[in-house]
């Protein structure tokens, strides 16, 4: 999701061939891998990864593999690393891994796609959205998220539709991530005959943002939009709130942790962010949820998005007969929409989707929730 | 002119935190020569240990009132000064009469311990708390401008007037602010006159660090989010205040950071946001040009 930095993790990738089960297919099995963050401060997005490409390759060798024979996935753990990213790469492509579903944190995404690019290796990101990953990338590249410009375009509408003729401040932290959003927002802003009073960075890693409040409080600002991460985006809520504003604040899908109401406190009711909608409650993916449900495991988070993408590549090799990774790439492009637990799937030349998946959410009491249209 | 009084107050709370932590560059400069870079990391210490005491006492239900916001403070200066102690005694004091950059080797690495040892024993995630001292005072009103005066910001500007009173008095009218001036003045016949040095500077870090203490409670009390990395960006501002004021002159530390803390707003609200530590940093090239001990440095006079 977001591009974090994380420890560097001494854990080796620990490949782990996992047994088909169901019909006996004919010949070898076609090998693909499931890669990301299995240790480390995301760990817990690496392992909604995991479960939801195991469940996928079980699913289809239930149902008598691809093209006929049976598909083995292999695990590689990058801790969300670009370093180690980059050599478990090589090791997928060191065991003719045909197809990886990954990487999480775009950081490792993007430098493990130059490798898999070399090696001749489809590469379909659950998770990644930094625009960088399929806008540098090369014929390999896909991704079954949404990018964070496309986030900006929704912010932008958003704020136009709801909050015509409002004064509109948009900041950001000067990084790719924050940047990137609030162009993009501006942007779609401007498009849609809105112009904000303020558009400027603040420095990340600081505390006091008070002159910054007060500006936007001389402004008569009532609306911020902030294009960055949780912690700067929580304190300028609080401390505007502090010196009696009343605004609305906007965000990213960075806002989208308990962390961020645990620094506003109750500053934070009413705050909005873009993210996904929940593809659990989507009708396509109701019998897989329910499988799922049936273990015990709750499929949230990208636990879909991974069984979405080991779906998509099936249903390409089926298509075209073939496991070419450069003929399903193209395939994939041309070819579609593509029927996946999230729904019909087609992609750009760039390999985004092209129906982008964004919505609000609201805080409330401590807790986020859809905003219903 | 609402807006530029809010501008005022913001600017004032901040550099109150600044020169807090300025104080203690300037001290142990005084005393030893020496720019205690570990200093910043003490602070973040102070904060921290400000914030496990609130989780303590909140944990036991006796979280209310003043009292127990001074009790945060005491706990804090106690504890961090043990902390200043211990640096002291183990990475400065073994090198005093080495070479001169010994000691600010030793401190940079100082500062990395600290900075890795809270990091690995707390996390690396930023720790909120949510706001103990709410509400503040409406000043003015220009329109629909309300000048906002809050309660943490009083507090931080009448605290840190009052330790710096008390400090003062220490400085200058007691035996032990007469030993600091003296081993300041000259070490060697400062214990030839039965100063005992060593006691003396370990005091001074301990004064230094329990300053730090204040600044970091303040520091949790008005921001409320607290990571092991606060103290490397508070630590460069305050060096630049304490260079500012000149370094080794108490009231020049106040004022430098005074000084950093207006000029930051001042051009956040009036230039821009972005841009406000360049503006900062410039204004300190500038005036070290002209007056190269600072504001109200001394003249260093070379003895032959």
């Amino acid at each position: 999701m977001l591009n974090r930095r994380t420890l560097l993790q001494a854990t080796a990738a620990l490949p782990v061939a996992l047994a088909g089960t169901g019909a006996l297919a004919q010949g070898a099995p076609i090998r693909i891998a499931c890669a990301g963050p299995l240790t480390g401060s995301n760990a817990a997005a690496g392992d909604q990864m995991k479960t939801g490409a195991t469940q996928a390759v079980a699913d289809l060798n239930a149902a008598g593999g691809v093209l006929g024979r049976k598909v083995e996935l292999a695990l590689g753990d990058d801790a969300c690393d670009p370093r180690q990213a980059v050599s478990v790469a090589n090791q997928m492509a060191g065991q003719k891994v045909v197809f990886v579903a990954g990487h999480y944190c775009s950081g490792s995404s993007i430098p493990a796609s130059k490798v898999y690019a070399e090696e001749g290796v489809l590469q379909i990101s659950p998770a990644s959205t930094n625009p960088k990953f399929t806008d540098e990338g090369s014929w390999n590249t896909f991704r079954v998220c949404g990018r964070d410009d496309q986030q900006g375009q929704v912010a932008g509408k958003y704020i136009a539709e709801n909050f015509k003729g409002r004064k509109v401040a948009i900041l950001h932290d000067n990084q790719a991530y924050g940047k990137g959003l609030a162009e993009e927002t501006r942007k779609s802003l401007n498009a849609a005959g809105q112009k904000e009073v303020l558009f400027t960075a603040y420095n990340p890693g600081e505390r006091d943002y008070n002159a910054l409040v007060s500006r936007m409080k001389e402004a008569g600002v009532e609306v911020i939009y902030v294009g960055g991460y949780y912690t700067e985006a929580g304190l300028i809520l609080r401390q505007a709130k502090e010196q009696g504003m009343n605004v609305t604040l906007i965000g990213g899908d960075a806002l989208v942790t308990k962390d961020f109401w645990q620094i506003t406190g109750a500053a934070g009711e009413g705050a909005l962010m873009t993210f996904s909608s929940d593809p659990r409650n989507r009708p396509a993916a109701a019998k897989v949820v329910q499988s799922f449900k049936a273990k015990n495991i709750d499929p949230e988070g990208y636990v879909l998005y991974t069984y979405a993408a080991v779906q998509i590549w099936a249903a390409a090799a089926e298509k075209i007969k073939s496991t070419d990774p450069k003929k399903i790439a193209a395939e994939l492009k041309s070819g579609g929409p593509w029927q996946t637990v999230l729904g019909p799937i087609s992609f750009d030349r760039k390999g985004d989707v092209t129906v982008p998946d964004y919505v609000f959410y609201v805080w409330k009491n401590g807790n986020y929730s859809e905003v219903k249209a | 002119m609402a807006y530029a009084l809010q501008q005022l107050i913001n600017g004032i709370s901040l550099g109150m935190i600044y020169g807090l932590i300025a104080v203690g560059y300037t001290m142990v400069y005084g005393i030893i020569g020496m720019i205690n870079f570990a200093h910043g990391d003490i602070f973040m210490i102070g904060a921290f240990v400000s914030l496990i005491t609130v989780l303590l006492l909140q944990a036991g239900g006796l979280m209310a009132g003043p009292a127990a916001i001074l009790l945060v403070l005491l706990v804090s200066m106690a504890i961090t000064a043990l902390y200043g102690w211990s640096v002291e005694r183990v990475a400065y004091r073994p090198l005093r009469g080495s070479f001169r950059l010994a000691p600010l080797i030793s401190a940079i690495g100082i500062s990395i311990v600290l900075q890795n040892y809270v990091q690995v024993s707390q996390g690396a995630r930023p720790k909120p708390m949510e706001t103990l001292i709410p509400g503040g005072i409406e000043v003015m009103r220009d329109g629909a401008f309300v000048v906002q005066f809050s309660y943490s910001q009083m507090l931080i500007i009448a605290l840190t007037l009052g330790v710096l009173a008390v400090f003062t008095v220490l400085v200058t009218r007691t035996p032990l602010g007469r030993a600091m001036r003296a081993c300041e003045q000259d070490r060697k016949m400062a214990s030839l006159l039965g100063i005992d040095t060593d006691r003396t500077i370990s005091l001074t870090f301990v004064i230094g660090a329990a300053l730090a203490a204040v600044a970091g409670t303040m520091y949790l009390l008005r921001y409320g989010v607290i990571d092991f990395y606060i103290g490397f960006l508070a630590g460069v501002k305050a060096f630049t205040a304490a260079v500012l004021g000149g370094i080794g002159s108490l009231p020049g530390a106040v004022l430098g950071g005074l000084l950093i803390g207006l000029i930051e707003t001042f051009w956040s609200a009036y230039f821009s946001v972005q841009y406000k530590d360049v503006a900062a940093f410039s204004i300190l090239a500038i005036t070290l040009i002209f007056l190269p001990t600072g504001l109200l440095g001394r003249q260093e006079v070379e003895k032959v």
